[in-house]
């Protein structure tokens, strides 16, 4: 009733008739508007999309520039990265060795050990928290392990530099090892442990989404917890782990600072975890920092490292989303 | 006839154990991740405390009007010209004058820092009715001197282990006994930028920088972020192309930080120009990056607006513009607005795509603008643990600390801004 008592409001327009109210077409102007804000929306939800495009021209680009110099089979399995470029044509060994496969084999090697500790530390973490931790200590936990994950890598970096490196050559000198003082281990630890906050995280999401029947039917049997948790959850949830377990190797694969501070510069193929290695980050981040002549072959070769990086990543990525989507369609 | 069968299983067996065993399992994987955490945050902060002292020496220094300010001006810009570092120099020979040969007199010198007379230097300049007296000044010592006084240099090793000699271990004895040498607040390691010498370096140029890149990165990421969402929750049809988008939006969350990094340096810097090792280039890659989280969050806040209060706002005549701007998107702004403060959180830790677009320069002076070169804190942080010298390495633990408690605040303000704000319908 409000509108009858303000006196800005015309009385023609208050409708006589109940029974008949006008709808009054939109507006041209309102139109306009909204045609307007539709577009700008668009615009901006293609920025997602126009970022993608732009990381796959821009990687594709130089990369074709860097093949154009080096063969792209020498690059993807040649045994020797030696990214020197000659100051003079008739230098010594002028040409440089650019192949990825010690950068592969060494970034896999760190994922690896880095995979190695996070997957039992962030799976049972998971368990513990999801199946027998209490509301209160689960409330407390959960924090303090993400937490794990919002430190930063720089930070991650200088502790395996600085405390896990020489702690491990410490311990493999009084044990008879020679360990490298940037051993994969030492960056493959401490990797580990900045992933295992996304383990723990998504394989949580994943057992609490397998539904309360099946532990329900299990206990029913006469089943321990335990054993309800190792011969029905864990089996139920596995599609689901094995997604999260992908997703956190991708994450690892692409890790840089703490590579770049803990990891070794010279490329060696080795499958030895005590020796010193290099990854496909650590090398984008020497040949991009520093003083660079932007159409040499060693400054190209970054940008075809980041496509490769670019490449495995994606295909990680793909692969876990699809097994992860599919897996929670089937609970829903 | 009864045949009743126990299904309780007895404590002792074999499965009791097994049951016992595994919850132990998972309650080690928690203490061991929870250990690590605990001891590398305990070692960095225990290692950085220490630089926020910092050791001065008392010298008695001659600042004699001739050679300061002739003319008896007072004028700043005279007494900024002369050359202060003979008369701490002389200053240190007075006080120590058994140091007769060069080599004693270069190791005499080394007790404090070589920016010690810019120090005298502006104390003059700030009072210049100092000129033409002998003053008693606090100088910055050295930082050897200032890892020996905060016992990271042992007098235990061998002479020629160490950088602090026997002959300056006597002179730094002697001030000490006589109360001219002290460990004080280090001030100047929150006011001044990077420099060469452990002992001057400071964070702020490092901490304007990446409140400089994070400005940026939030007025690129937050308004195109909250408006794709608004776009894909609220307006798209549930089409092919919304999918690819939704589909795009989740991979690039898990694209590696320096892809970002190369992206910016082929196209912000290559194609573009805009200028390197910039706070502008910084924060327009770390918005790129940001960019999926702040959506995933927005869109998550905007679908937990019950759809009761659009069938309002539709049935009192509103537009679909007006429904969505006016009473949708208030309604979801805390969640998205605590999605940002997360969002920017992960940028202000982000290192190696800010290598890429050349912020690692050694930069001395504060940034003044965006399109001044900077550097940012986590950059900083590389920079200094890369550093060879001892007093480095304290100033990393410490650089560490301040970027931790600027994290642990931002987080802080989501969750105290979530559970203010959060609406439960």
């Amino acid at each position: 009733m409000a509108c009858m008592l303000d006196p800005s409001i015309p009385k023609q327009s208050i409708v006589s008739d109940p029974t008949s109210i006008a709808i009054t077409r939109t507006s041209n102007k309102d139109r306009i508007t909204d045609l307007l804000v539709r577009a700008i929306l668009i615009l901006c939800a293609l920025i997602a999309v126009a970022t993608t495009i732009g990381i796959v021209a821009s990687l594709l680009l130089e990369s074709l520039r860097f093949f154009q110099k080096i063969s792209i089979f020498d690059f993807l399995f040649g045994l020797e990265w030696s990214p020197q470029t000659a100051l003079r044509a008739d230098q010594v060994g002028a040409s440089g060795a650019f192949g990825a496969i010690p950068l592969i084999v060494g970034t896999l090697l760190i994922s690896a050990i880095a995979m190695a500790i996070a997957t039992p530390l962030g799976l049972m973490s998971a368990v513990y928290l999801a199946e027998y931790a209490s509301k209160r200590s689960r409330n407390f936990i959960k924090p303090l392990l993400e937490l794990l994950a919002g430190i930063p890598t720089v930070v991650y970096g200088f502790f395996a530099a600085l405390i896990v490196a020489p702690m491990l050559r410490n311990g493999g000198d009084q044990l008879g090892f020679e360990i490298a003082s940037e051993s994969a281990l030492a960056a493959g630890l401490t990797m580990g442990v900045m992933i295992i906050p996304l383990v723990s995280s998504l394989s949580d999401d994943v057992i609490n989404a397998v539904p309360q029947s099946l532990r329900d039917a299990s206990y029913g049997l006469g089943a321990t917890q335990a054993e309800t948790i190792k011969q029905v959850i864990l089996p139920a949830a596995i599609p689901g782990i094995a997604g999260s377990l992908l997703l956190a190797t991708s994450r690892a694969i692409g890790e840089t600072m703490i590579v770049v501070m803990a990891a070794g510069l010279a490329a060696k193929l080795t499958l030895n975890p005590l020796e010193a290695v290099t990854t496909v980050t650590v090398q984008i981040v020497t040949l991009l920092t520093g003083d660079q002549e932007f159409d040499s072959a060693k400054t190209l070769s970054a940008f075809a490292l980041g496509l490769l990086l670019f490449l495995i990543t994606l295909c990680l990525n793909v692969i876990a989303l699809r097994i992860v989507d599919k897996y929670k369609e089937q609970y829903d | 006839m009864t045949d009743t069968v126990d299904i309780r299983i007895p404590a002792r067996s074999p499965r009791h154990r097994s049951e016992r065993r595994f919850r132990l399992y998972g309650m080690a994987a928690i203490a061991v991740s929870l250990g690590f955490l605990a001891l590398m945050v305990g070692s960095i902060v225990l290692r950085g405390t220490g630089a926020f002292q910092q050791a001065f020496v008392n010298i008695e220094i001659n600042l004699p009007a001739n050679k300061i300010d002739p003319d008896g001006t007072g004028d700043p810009l005279v007494i900024k010209k002369s050359r202060f570092g003979s008369l701490v120099k002389k200053a240190m020979r007075e006080r120590f004058p058994e140091a007769k040969s060069r080599k004693e007199k270069r190791q005499l010198y080394k007790l404090i820092s070589a920016t010690a007379e810019y120090g005298v230097r502006d104390t003059v300049v700030a009072n210049p009715k100092l000129v033409g007296t002998r003053a008693s000044l606090w100088v910055r010592a050295s930082s050897d001197v200032d890892m020996f006084l905060k016992g990271n240099i042992s007098a235990e090793v061998a002479e020629d282990q160490r950088r602090v000699s026997d002959l300056q271990l006597g002179w730094i004895k002697d001030l000490h006994d006589k109360g001219q040498i002290e460990k004080r607040f280090n001030t100047q390691f929150f006011t001044s930028g990077d420099s060469r010498e452990p002992e001057q370096a400071g964070i702020l140029g490092a901490i304007i920088g990446s409140a400089l890149t994070l400005l940026v990165c939030f007025l690129f990421s937050f308004p195109t972020g909250v408006l794709s969402a608004v776009y894909l929750e609220e307006f798209a049809h549930k089409g092919r192309i919304n999918r690819i988008i939704e589909v795009n939006i989740n991979n690039l969350a898990a694209v590696p930080s320096i892809v970002f990094g190369l992206l910016g340096l082929a196209i912000f810097l290559n194609v573009f120009g805009f200028p390197r090792s910039t706070p502008l280039v910084g924060g327009m890659v770390l918005a790129l990056m940001t960019l999926p989280t702040i959506i995933i969050a927005s869109r998550a806040s905007l679908r937990a607006v019950p759809p009761s209060i659009r069938e309002a706002a539709f049935g009192l005549g509103a537009s679909k513009v007006q429904t969505t701007f006016h009473h949708v998107v208030p309604l979801a702004m805390p969640g998205m607005l605590t999605g940002s403060i997360i969002g920017m959180a992960q940028a202000l830790g982000e290192t190696a795509p800010l290598l890429m677009i050349g912020m690692v320069a050694f930069i001395v002076d504060l940034p003044g603008g965006v399109t001044e070169a900077a550097t940012a804190l986590p950059v900083q942080i590389f920079l200094w643990a890369d550093s060879p010298e001892r007093g480095f390495l304290e100033k990393t633990s410490a650089a560490i600390f301040v970027l931790l408690i600027f994290l642990v605040l931002m987080n802080l303000i989501a969750i105290v801004l979530r559970r203010r704000l959060e609406t439960r319908w």
